[in-house]
């Protein structure tokens, strides 16, 4: 069993940080809309602690994922074929725009993705510095707290598009090549 | 010290905190998102935009779309923050402006609009 290199670092990006990212605003929101409707009890220190990690590796695997998608993954996708070349399956832009058939992939899926999911990191980012700094007085502000649950809805979808139009276009052209990675069983020959 | 006496006596504190920091924050986030979805109009629209967003050749024009969009939300966070730092401010307005900013972003980043307002 092999992996190429690009399609690890590919792997890495979605099903590690974006992925990940999106589990961590589904808990997040839930958590938000659970406090939303029941009344505030006393947290331990510990319990905070834990509280603040989890929003800090959610913004983390946020901002992961778009700094790995932008600078290691769309260069790869966006790469143009020298002159003559027939096969593009190394190119994944230019397969998926040689036909009518798979080109909205790109004008529709990548264009909104490259640009869409930006937004999810800086918004989680600021949802996350609220809760924290706001923890215990949230009640108190309950516009912050609508807010801040909004903002990270945008997040939750934002990073939604990016993650289905991702899977997708790894679907129809794969970030593929770069050296082999051996994981398991023999090689091939 | 108990639990339960941490937590009132930080309840406490967190009763003078403004709403000024926090809006600077939700506010700059709007504008952050908004400013993103601009940068990358611009820069489809126009080639030497385009081309002066470019930061990083094998990204192409989305590095400095991304790069100045980013730079821009921070230093906004940064400036409104330090003005608001102590400040009560009129949260509801904050809201609907973040809030309007927000959708313009989400809008700006949806092809088929951005391609509509360049009467592509």
């Amino acid at each position: 069993m092999e992996i190429t290199y690009r399609s690890l670092i590919t792997l890495i990006h979605g099903m590690l940080f974006g992925a990940f990212f999106l589990m961590a605003i589904s808990g997040l929101l839930v958590e938000l809309f659970r406090s939303t409707f029941s009344e505030p009890s006393p947290v331990s220190s510990k319990a905070q602690l834990l509280e603040r990690l989890y929003l800090f590796c959610t913004v983390a695997l946020g901002w992961a994922a778009v700094l790995t998608g932008a600078y290691l993954i769309y260069p790869w996708y966006r790469a143009v074929p020298p002159a003559g070349v027939m096969d593009l399956a190394p190119f994944p832009r230019y397969l998926l725009k040689s036909s009518p058939a798979t080109s909205g992939w790109h004008d529709l899926g990548m264009e909104w993705k490259e640009h869409i999911a930006w937004i999810a990191p800086m918004a989680m980012t600021m949802v996350a510095w609220v809760l924290t700094k706001y923890r215990a007085t949230m009640r108190e502000y309950p516009q912050v707290r609508s807010v801040v649950l909004t903002f990270a809805l945008a997040a939750f979808a934002a990073a939604g598009v990016a993650g289905f139009f991702g899977a997708m276009l790894n679907k129809y052209a794969p970030v593929n090549g770069g050296a082999t990675i051996h994981l398991v069983g023999k090689t091939h020959e | 010290m108990n639990k339960s006496a941490t937590q009132i006596q930080e309840d406490k504190s967190g009763e003078h905190l403004p709403n000024g920091p926090a809006a600077a924050a939700v506010l700059a986030s709007g504008a952050g998102s908004a400013a993103l979805g601009i940068l990358g109009v611009a820069g489809d629209a126009s080639k030497p935009i385009a081309k002066l967003l470019t930061f990083y050749l094998p990204a192409g024009p989305l590095s400095g779309v991304t790069c100045v969009a980013i730079i821009f939300w921070l230093a906004l966070w940064f400036i409104l923050a330090k003005r608001w730092a102590t400040r009560t401010v009129a949260f509801a307005r904050v809201n609907i402006a973040a809030l309007a900013l927000l959708a313009l972003g989400f809008l700006l980043t949806f092809p088929p609009f951005a391609d509509l307002i360049q009467g592509k």
